[in-house]
């Protein structure tokens, strides 16, 4: 029996894919090669910009910002006060920056597609039945394997990092906007139809209001799984925070290391917390 | 005149839908419909016309297809089969666009569970049906604001629906389908929600503003009580067909067969009155808030000279009457409890009348309906009797 199932040819499923890669980068080269330079072209210039502000008053910015968003209250306020003074301390300012971008630009980008995407999916079940084995296999292969293809495309740097985190980030937001959507009282989308809505009247004067605090929940996660990418999107050159973490990965300095991921970690704290309290009075 | 005419409607859900219909041509039953494709009969064969300016109730048991055959109208649910025609156009067979139309201009729907939009205020809600027609923000104000004080909640515009009563959600939600001023009224179980007492309140709103208004509402309810009171004439359901449509006399005298019989009888049981169905809406003082002189002051408007005395969960203390608070008034006492009798008689909602009525006779006050120590309503001899010899001469008539 064990013979039989040795005889059996390899089924050449890793040659296919590749040759399928082959095929995309040759012919699909000028495409590919135009949003690379412009992403990179982009995204540079947005870094300089945030480098460029006084870091200081960034710092005091996000304080103030921080502080009225939370409803007037000290707490995060506090803690982004002084952990941005840490890592700005710590020499980490310019590479925060790069890391800041990197984040917004998956995140914005994942929103970008991931709406229209859940909306798509709650309209039609054929949609929903296509997409979310596809988000399945999104999620549960490991975030390395995007790598492969985001060198293959875009080289390295930080595009194909952005590319790879939006693969990665990008779920959460078609998911919770599609069950949002969904999770409308059926009573509530009957009344708008029953006053003779048109579908895209339904859809913004009813559905998504409604649906706004599950979607946002979604894209609080979808910007909490890019920041997750930054480490591994280091690995293909990736600027910021998480090159730093991999430098200090590959020289053994358990120092640097720890004060890099303790960089992210407040990184993530203060962004959590902020688009989570900008779900909190949305919901008022 | 014809407004509304419904020609052998069919709804049939689930699969093997051409070979149901077939069989509900044969007339088969539901259940062998059912037995044989799989497919489930929401509505079966229904026909009946709404002249203009009547209201048409249509009462069922839930299951009995009423809130599917009311969403077959405005096609909500896509009918199956047969022949939907309102003013001699054929909605069934209508274009989305001119659908739209339709139920922009034509008709508006009142919800059980009143399918306000959380996430606006009254006003933007009773704005609604205006709004996404595309009529100036002025113009639709106005009209909105018109809706809302006719149902007397202008003062409330900017709060949000969940900041209402249940009562008050439904006036709004009555306030939005008129602001649109349409033709038709459909009214899904419009005050099932609500409690009984804000339940009558409604129905004789409704019955008021239908005097002005002469609008054709179709109304459905699983409660014959409701639908005898407020229909002009009643269509009743059962299994998704129509057994039988008549005036409330011709269905109370006449029944089709035995299904509404029973139903008919199980009319007269419940009206076998109790303490419920008698009440009348209690005037009390809030022990812990008010004094003699706010109390006097609510007997004066109220034109009662004894008033219930509650704390701030509404369970009941006692009562005061008008020469203890006038009394109290004069000595400058700030709050009521040294004037609160507790002497009261207390019966629950559910005791039949008639063991009510040999209490009443002797009692000096009136008698405090209550559950589980809160207040509902007060007993006051005259209703009592009112009520119970109006039963007993249609009881009379019955047998």
């Amino acid at each position: 029996m064990n013979n039989f199932l040795d005889n059996l040819p390899t089924l050449p499923l890793a040659p296919w894919v590749e040759s399928a890669m082959d095929w995309l980068t040759s012919n699909f080269s000028v495409f590919f090669s135009a949003i690379q330079k412009t992403g990179k072209l982009l995204m540079s210039q947005v870094t300089d910009l945030l480098i460029g502000i006084p870091a200081i008053i960034l710092i005091l910015l996000v304080v103030i910002f921080a502080f009225f968003v939370t409803g007037k209250k000290y707490g995060l306020a506090a803690f982004s006060l002084i952990g941005l003074l840490f890592i700005y301390n710590q020499g980490l300012w310019t590479h925060l920056m790069e890391t800041t971008t990197l984040v917004l630009f998956s995140s914005v980008i994942s929103i970008v597609i991931g709406i229209p995407l859940g909306i798509l999916m709650s309209k039609s079940s054929v949609a929903e039945s296509i997409i979310k084995p596809i988000l399945d296999f999104m999620q549960t292969m490991p975030g390395f394997v995007y790598l492969i293809p985001a060198v293959a495309f875009f080289g390295i740097g930080i595009v194909p990092g952005v590319f790879a985190s939006v693969i990665f980030a990008l779920p959460p937001t078609v998911r919770m906007t599609n069950l949002g959507i969904r999770q409308v009282p059926k009573e509530l989308a009957e009344a708008a139809d029953s006053y003779g809505s048109t579908s895209s009247q339904k859809l913004f004067k009813v559905e998504i209001p409604l649906a706004k605090s599950t979607i946002m929940a979604g894209i609080n996660q979808t910007v909490m799984l890019s920041l997750s990418m930054v480490v591994i999107a280091s690995m293909i050159g990736a600027p910021g925070l998480g090159r730093e973490v991999l430098t200090a990965l590959q020289r053994t300095q358990v120092g640097n290391g720890f004060v890099a991921g303790l960089g992210l970690v407040i990184f993530a704290i203060i962004i959590d917390r902020l688009t989570q309290s900008f779900n909190k009075k949305k919901e008022l | 005149m014809e407004k509304i005419k419904v020609e052998h409607v069919s709804k049939v859900f689930g699969k093997h839908i051409p070979q149901a219909l077939e069989l509900v041509k044969q007339q088969k039953s539901k259940t062998d419909i059912l037995k044989e494709t799989g497919a489930t009969v929401g509505v079966y064969d229904a026909s009946f016309t709404v002249n203009e300016g009547e209201i048409f109730v249509i009462m069922g048991l839930s299951g009995s297809g009423k809130s599917t055959l009311i969403r077959l109208l405005n096609r909500l649910i896509e009918p199956t089969n047969g022949n939907i025609f309102i003013d001699g156009e054929n909605i069934s067979k209508m274009g989305k666009d001119a659908l739209r139309t339709v139920r922009r201009n034509k008709m508006s729907m009142v919800f059980q569970n009143f399918g306000l939009f959380p996430h606006r205020t009254l006003l933007q809600n009773t704005e609604y049906g205006l709004e996404i027609r595309g009529i100036s923000k002025e113009e639709r104000k106005t009209k909105a604001e018109q809706a809302l004080a006719n149902a007397g909640l202008l003062a409330y515009k900017d709060q949000y629906p969940n900041q209402l009563s249940g009562g008050m959600q439904q006036r709004v939600g009555l306030a939005r389908a008129l602001a649109n001023d349409p033709e038709i009224l459909l009214m899904d179980e419009a005050f099932s929600a609500l409690d009984p007492l804000i339940r009558k309140e409604m129905q004789d709103e409704l019955l008021d503003l239908q005097q002005s208004l002469k609008k054709t509402i179709l109304f459905i309810t699983h409660d014959l009580n409701e639908a005898l009171r407020i229909g002009d004439r009643i269509a009743i359901m059962k299994d998704g067909s129509i057994i039988q449509i008549g005036t409330g006399e011709e269905i109370l005298t006449n029944p089709a067969n035995d299904y509404v019989r029973t139903f008919v009888e199980d009319v007269d049981r419940s009206k076998v009155l109790t303490a419920e169905n008698a009440m009348v809406r209690p005037v009390y003082v809030n022990v812990d808030l008010d004094g003699p002189t706010v109390a006097l002051k609510r007997m004066r408007e109220e034109t009662v000279s004894i008033l219930m005395a509650v704390d701030k969960n509404r369970k009941l203390k006692g009562y005061i009457t008008a020469d203890d608070a006038l009394a109290a008034a004069k000595r400058h006492e700030q709050t009521v409890h040294s004037i609160v009798q507790s002497e009261i008689l207390t019966v629950p909602p559910d005791m039949l009348l008639q063991d009510i009525l040999g209490m009443i006779y002797n009692s000096p006050t009136p008698i405090a309906v209550v559950k589980d120590e809160r207040l509902l309503g007060v007993l006051i001899r005259g209703v009592v009797i009112e009520a119970l010899s109006s039963f007993n001469e249609e009881a009379e008539v019955h047998e």
